[in-house]
């Protein structure tokens, strides 16, 4: 049977994902990518790699996430494709019956609108990253709570305390004079998961049309505090899909099996012992001083990245650095 | 002699650059805002001013550091803080110890005398009419002639076979404008770059349509929008903005000057939705999105300038006009970020979107959300 894989770096985490033809997930890994996407992108293909013993015939490969360029050079990529369609994809293939996608991952949230099937309208937070998993993960550990069990204090609470929402310092500093004066744990957190929803309606997703079913994913969908806040706010259900953490890889992955991949670019799962390298070095082209990025295989240059103006692009010509 | 210098408004600083020649002064070009003259604008300039305030004013910095002594800005009307930006950046260069004149050209139809005085000061040699007949005549030219060579880019790149194409070609009409010394150059140019685009190796689709509108210097200034024009120009878009300098100049001053409100057409059509002037650019953004749509494009992307109001006003009534004409809304924030797969995700995202809907609108089935597989 052939197979399909779909990637998804983002800031926070690298996950990727293993689709037989009819869409059903065979395995999903997820990795935390610590700053380091070419090492994480291997290390998830090494682990799939060992879990399969060579069973999947993987037929094409699809890449997203803000680290989508590279995991398409690393793997081999047939698509690139942007993690908003992406997502998109993957809510209407798990759920038909989607309006309304809420997507919260480690930098960055989003909303998608869908209409009879069709994405009409979306949203992406720009200034803020209040909300997102990385300020979460932040509290828990100034809390000393491990981040899987923030949801469940947040359910504790039977009177939470408002928290300031607007921007991450703002709650910071909310929090912790809140804490100093004496209130419950539980109460706080429950207090920021609604002040974390608040700022997401208000800012993510001012002026949309929120209709159910709403789903509700990305690696914060884990976390039972926040939809519980986010029921609470819209006053319906919301809906947590199975594999919420990886959507993006699910999206990726059915895109690489809709576009008709003949001859796939995959470099195997072998690409996990590939040397990859990258270095920079800055264009004295003019007086942007671009840092001009190789990725290396073995040494060599495969792709180059990072010039604003494009003088970079062609490889062969440039074989320097 | 004066050593003039003045703000960077993409291929027209060349134009400027002629005309200032022409009336008898010395001119210090200004460079294309870089990184760096970011760092300078953002270093000086009060932390809350606008993107387009601080590229300004950096590009003013490293004017003067290459020797200008004047400065020549067009102020404006207000309410917008642009109108008194020039007031603002030449009080923050003298306390900086820069030591220059400041000349502002005002509107024509509020501030003639005013228009005049100034225009003497930049006139340092003497000429006939016949002399100011032909400089404007050519400046006129010039100034159409590199719209001309933009607007068409925009539309042959979504079409071009071999990517890179047209911005090659664009920057070989705008090198060959710039070596324009007469009017007859320019008419012979015009036909060669007529024949440049027409060499280009085309595909036969109709490309998804999006018109940009927004606030005039992050629209029309490339290095300030993250060469979003490019963007979608690689992505298959044509995309089409709703200023260029040639037109703006000439409804700015030139109706101005007769009385005859600007951009008429725009103003009527934001009417309905947009009753009082807010400064800046915010209602032609609406009356624009109206004329975009009206004429079947797909989608319209609004650029701002972080804290920009007149922006902020009409963003927040654009999402309204275009759900009522059917069309696709982006709006997209400019500041200081320079890295731009953000906006490259969304702008990828927004041509997915309006592709799906095409196809709907035509009725073909869409296959899940996947628009153009």
């Amino acid at each position: 049977m052939a197979h399909y894989l779909g990637i998804d770096v983002g800031s926070v985490s690298t996950n990727l994902i293993i689709l037989d033809e009819n869409g059903d997930v065979e395995d999903a890994v997820y990795i935390r990518t610590q700053g380091q996407p070419i090492k994480a992108v291997q290390e998830g293909l090494r682990l799939l790699n060992s879990r399969s013993n060579g069973k999947w015939d993987i037929r094409g490969v699809g890449t997203t996430g803000s680290g989508r360029q590279l995991a398409a050079v690393i793997a081999g990529a047939d698509i690139v494709k942007n993690e908003i369609t992406a997502h998109a994809i993957a809510a209407q293939k798990e759920v038909p019956d989607v309006r309304t996608v809420i997507e919260i991952g480690g930098q960055d949230s989003k909303i998608i609108i869908l209409r009879d099937g069709v994405v009409t309208d979306f949203a992406m937070n720009t200034v803020c990253a209040a909300g997102t998993g990385s300020f979460l993960d932040q509290q828990a550990n100034r809390l000393g709570i491990p981040i899987e069990e923030f949801g469940a204090y947040a359910l504790r609470s039977k009177n939470p305390v408002r928290i300031a929402g607007r921007c991450a310092v703002f709650a910071e500093s909310d929090m912790i004079h809140k804490q100093q004066l004496g209130y419950k744990i539980e109460d706080i957190i429950r207090g920021l998961c609604q002040a974390l929803v608040r700022n997401y309606l208000n800012n993510v997703g001012k002026g949309k049309e929120i209709l159910p079913r709403v789903v509700f994913q990305g690696g914060v969908a884990a976390n039972i505090g926040m939809k519980a806040a986010f029921e609470e706010a819209l006053g319906m259900e919301v809906y947590v899909p199975k594999y919420h953490h990886v959507m993006g890889a699910l999206g990726a992955a059915l895109l690489a099996r809709d576009a008709g991949v003949k001859n796939t670019k995959f470099r195997g799962f072998q690409a996990s012992d590939i040397e990859f390298t990258a270095d920079s070095f800055e264009c004295q082209g003019c007086s942007n001083h671009c840092e001009v990025v190789n990725i290396k295989m073995e040494g060599k240059v495969i792709a180059r990245w990072g010039d604003r103006c494009n003088r970079w692009k062609t490889i062969e010509d440039f074989d320097v650095a | 002699m004066r050593k003039v210098s003045f703000p960077y408004v993409g291929n027209a600083t060349i134009t400027f650059q002629k005309l200032m020649k022409a009336l008898g002064n010395d001119v210090v070009l200004p460079k294309r805002p870089t990184e760096e003259t970011l760092s300078l604008g953002t270093k000086y300039a009060p932390e809350f001013a606008c993107l387009p305030f601080k590229i300004v004013l950096g590009t003013y910095i490293e004017a003067l550091e290459a020797g200008a002594d004047t400065l020549v800005s067009t102020g404006g009307v207000g309410p917008c803080r642009a109108g008194l930006y020039t007031t603002l950046h030449e009080k923050i260069l003298k306390s900086l110890g820069y030591e220059f004149e400041m000349i502002t050209l005002e509107p024509p139809g509020r501030h003639l005398r005013d228009l005049v005085a100034s225009i003497k000061k930049l006139v340092n040699r003497k000429l006939s009419i016949a002399d100011y007949f032909r400089l404007g005549r050519f400046v006129w030219k010039e100034l159409q002639l590199l719209d001309k060579a933009e607007k068409l880019s925009h539309k042959i790149r979504p079409l071009e076979v071999k990517k890179g194409e047209t911005t090659r070609t664009y920057k070989k009409c705008a090198e060959l404008i710039a070596k324009a010394q007469n009017y007859r150059d320019l008419v012979e140019i015009e036909r060669e770059i007529e024949l440049l685009y027409e060499k280009i190796e085309k595909k036969d689709v109709d490309p998804i349509k999006i018109g940009i509108v927004g606030e005039i210097y992050v629209v029309i200034e490339p290095a300030a929008n993250l060469e979003i024009e490019e963007m979608l120009g690689d992505l298959g878009v044509y995309a089409e903005r709703s200023m260029f300098l040639a037109s703006y100049t000439f409804y700015n001053a030139v109706m101005d000057l007769f009385r005859m409100p600007g951009e008429r057409d725009v103003k009527k059509l934001a009417a309905p939705y947009f009753k009082e002037m807010c400064g800046g650019h915010g209602r032609e953004s609406v009356g624009n999105a109206i004329l975009f749509a009206k004429r079947g494009f797909d989608g319209v992307i609004q650029l701002s300038p972080f804290t920009c109001i007149p922006e902020i006003v009409a963003k927040s009534i654009l999402p309204k006009v275009c759900a009522e004409y059917d069309i696709g809304f982006l709006p997209v924030t400019l500041d200081e970020q320079t890295g731009k797969e953000g906006l490259r995700t969304r702008v990828e995202a927004f041509v997915d979107l309006l592709a799906a809907k095409r196809k709907k609108r035509k009725g073909d089935v869409v296959y899940g959300t996947l628009p153009g597989y």
